[in-house]
């Protein structure tokens, strides 16, 4: 008896899946380190305490600017990265 | 008024990781993937020599030493000699291989500048710290690079190459201009702030 239902991924399709996994989670994995090392180093965001600093300390908060990294990579390379890379897949070899 | 060295290391650091990420990135999906829209095949390489073009105003408004300044400067010669290099070889312009050979030359001055312009020991805070793990990480990061000249398709090595570089940006990160390293800070380093 045959099953039509179950059937494997073929290998070559399963890594390509994988690799747009890979690329989709560049972008939050970035933004998650950047929030968890806000959490872990609240002290590291002088937003939170702003009076009486600086100019430079209101602009430079490193775990923003991780934040930043990942929020400029997902919308500006992950996304149209990711339509590439289906519309690779989709097209006939 | 300029903003304090620690400040300038984190956003150059921000730039850093993003280029990582692109090429970790083209790592994985490949060249032919990565080059499908025309200005993905120069972005990693134009935010590189532009790195290398905003290292010159470091050097000349950051540095309090000679040897800051010639570390700074050779780090700006061989960003923009390496991101040149990638944006003419993208482009199409240069067609030797061997000009690949720019992203281990860049690697090795910046290790060996990095090492060579720390002047105090491991320990002895913070930053001196990370000056030498940042020297000793693009010396040993090299061999990635080198070996794309023969390899250039070589997700593995692209993978090692880009990992290097957000592991430098993750390091440019954590420094700060006066600070414990495992708990050691040299009396001669000053008051720690913050």
């Amino acid at each position: 008896m045959e099953t039509p239902l179950v059937r494997e991924l073929p290998a070559e399709q399963a890594a390509r899946s994988a690799r747009a996994r890979a690329v989709s989670l560049f972008g939050p994995v970035t933004v998650a380190c950047g929030l968890i090392w806000a959490i872990l180093q609240p002290y590291r965001l002088t937003i939170l305490h702003p009076r009486d600093q600086g100019l430079w300390w209101l602009v430079f908060e490193p775990p923003l600017l991780v934040v930043l990294a990942g929020i400029v990579f997902a919308l500006v390379v992950g996304k149209p990265l990711l339509l590439d890379l289906e519309t690779r897949d989709a097209a006939p070899r | 008024m300029q903003p304090h060295a620690e400040m300038v290391h984190w956003g150059f650091a921000a730039g850093i990781l993003f280029v990582g990420l692109c090429l970790l990135a083209e790592a994985i999906v490949g060249q032919d993937v990565w080059r499908m829209r025309p200005w993905r095949k120069y972005l990693w390489p134009g935010l590189a020599f532009a790195i290398g073009v905003l290292l010159w105003p470091v050097m000349a408004f950051f540095t309090n030493s000679s040897i800051h300044m010639y570390a700074h400067g050779s780090w700006a010669e061989v960003a923009m000699l390496a991101g040149g290099a990638e944006l003419g070889l993208v482009h199409g312009r240069l067609k030797s291989r061997w000009w690949r050979l720019t992203w281990p030359l860049a690697f090795a001055v910046t290790g060996l500048a990095f090492i060579i312009h720390e002047q105090n020991p491991w320990f002895f805070a913070r930053s001196a710290f990370l000056h030498h793990l940042l020297g000793w990480t693009f010396v040993v990061g090299a061999i990635a690079p080198l070996l794309l000249v023969w390899r250039p398709r070589s997700a593995a090595l692209q993978a090692c190459m880009a990992l290097t570089i957000v592991a430098v940006a993750v390091m440019l990160f954590a420094d700060r201009d006066v600070a414990p390293v495992f708990g050691h800070l040299s009396p001669l380093a000053g008051p720690q702030h913050r």
